[in-house]
């Protein structure tokens, strides 16, 4: 099961691409399909992640680690979410750095950042849609609707620092809820 | 031979401790740790030159996982080869994993008390809007033409709708990417494959692109 988890991570670290909220969509294909965690634990999850420093994606691998075998589950995870990059990037830093500007290079992320995007919008809705085949309008949906949008505001017109967004919400949360 | 034996050593500790200061400052990831670690390993301790950030953050930016963990591994290994990279890395990785860590010790013991319940919702309301924000910021820089603008819909599509591997499509990217400049490139279209200079500096200015 620890060589197991390790494995999932390191699969889901070596496509890693995007960083972070991309890969959220990733992660919650490969651990609630294979029945580790239900969607709804998943979310808390991600949310304790995004609370803490660092990448949103490390955090969570870490905390689903953790929730299947505590601490050695943590770090088995996590080792694996982080081996591919740390690979990847010794062997661009020793002879990648000179293919930057290779046309098929450039083809491929030409073609690769729109799929990126594609993950995003993917796991923004899916995360935000949330336990499905609940009635979508119900008080606490539309309370989150409505911090979801004062972040939003709160970010692109005011640049809010998104640590402080993430803070205020809980505060938010605490009033609304 | 035992003084520069010594040198290497200390400078994998200097790394190590360097890094684990960095590590909790990571709120919010991404760019935004790009400048604190410019003014530590630049300004701070001249372990890099100012022109070398310019390839340390394309380097970090494009190949897979976060920014800050792989600024983390280039320096490193850039200073004391592989052993400096996991150095550098574990150092990193340790602050956030401890936090994390303490965190959801915390969260689920009070689960169940109604406030943290709540405030857990708000941010849970909170990381949906950083999403859609992400999605926006890094479409605005992917997607510039009908080619992108199919991919990004595709991709969705197949996520929706079916239960694909994931890896088909970070892999199918690419290889798009190839066949449709190929094909632009047979029919004499002139293919541009990155958005203007000027707005892939801008990503720059956005800390939250990545997080």
């Amino acid at each position: 099961m620890l060589w197991q988890l390790f494995v999932v991570f390191l699969k889901i670290g070596s496509i890693s691409f995007g960083g972070g909220y991309a890969i959220i969509a990733l992660i919650q294909r490969e651990v609630t399909d294979n029945g580790w965690i239900q969607p709804q634990k998943f979310q808390e999850l991600v949310a304790l992640a995004g609370m803490s420093p660092g990448s949103i994606a490390t955090n969570t691998a870490t905390l689903i680690g953790y929730s299947q075998l505590g601490l050695a589950g943590a770090a088995a995870a996590t080792a694996g979410i982080i081996l591919p990059s740390l690979i990847i990037v010794i062997l661009c830093a020793s002879f990648f750095l000179k293919m930057q500007g290779n046309r098929w290079v450039r083809a491929s992320f030409y073609g690769l950042r729109p799929v990126i995007t594609g993950f995003i919008i993917y796991a923004a809705v899916h995360f935000g849609a949330g336990g499905s085949g609940k009635p979508l309008l119900t008080w606490p949906n539309l309370g989150m609707l409505i911090i979801c949008v004062l972040c939003l505001t709160a970010v692109l017109k005011y640049k809010l620092h998104p640590f402080a967004a993430i803070l205020l919400s809980a505060v938010c949360g605490i009033v609304i809820f | 031979m035992k003084m520069k034996h010594r040198e290497y050593l200390n400078k994998l500790v200097q790394l190590f401790v360097v890094f684990l200061k960095l590590g909790p400052s990571t709120f919010g990831g991404g760019y935004a740790m790009i400048t604190a670690i410019e003014r530590e390993v630049v300004e701070k301790k001249s372990w890099l030159k100012q022109d070398e950030v310019g390839d340390m953050v394309s380097v970090a930016g494009s190949a897979p996982g976060g920014v800050a963990v792989n600024s983390a591994a280039y320096i490193g290994y850039r200073l004391a080869g592989t052993a400096g990279a996991v150095i550098a890395v574990t150092g990193i990785t340790l602050p956030t994993l401890l936090i994390v860590l303490i965190l959801s010790v915390f969260g689920t013991m009070y689960k169940d008390v109604p406030k943290v319940a709540a405030a857990l919702k708000g941010v849970h309301a909170a990381v949906v809007a950083l999403i859609i924000l992400a999605a926006y910021r890094v479409g605005r820089s992917s997607i510039f033409d009908s080619a992108t603008l199919v991919i990004t819909g595709l991709t969705v599509l197949v996520l929706f709708f079916t239960s694909l591997n994931s890896v088909y499509l970070i892999l199918g990217g690419p290889a798009a990417g190839v066949a449709v400049i190929i094909i632009k490139h047979a029919l004499g279209i002139s293919a541009v494959t990155e958005k203007d200079v000027k707005d892939n500096q801008l990503e720059i200015n956005y800390p939250e692109y990545y997080i």
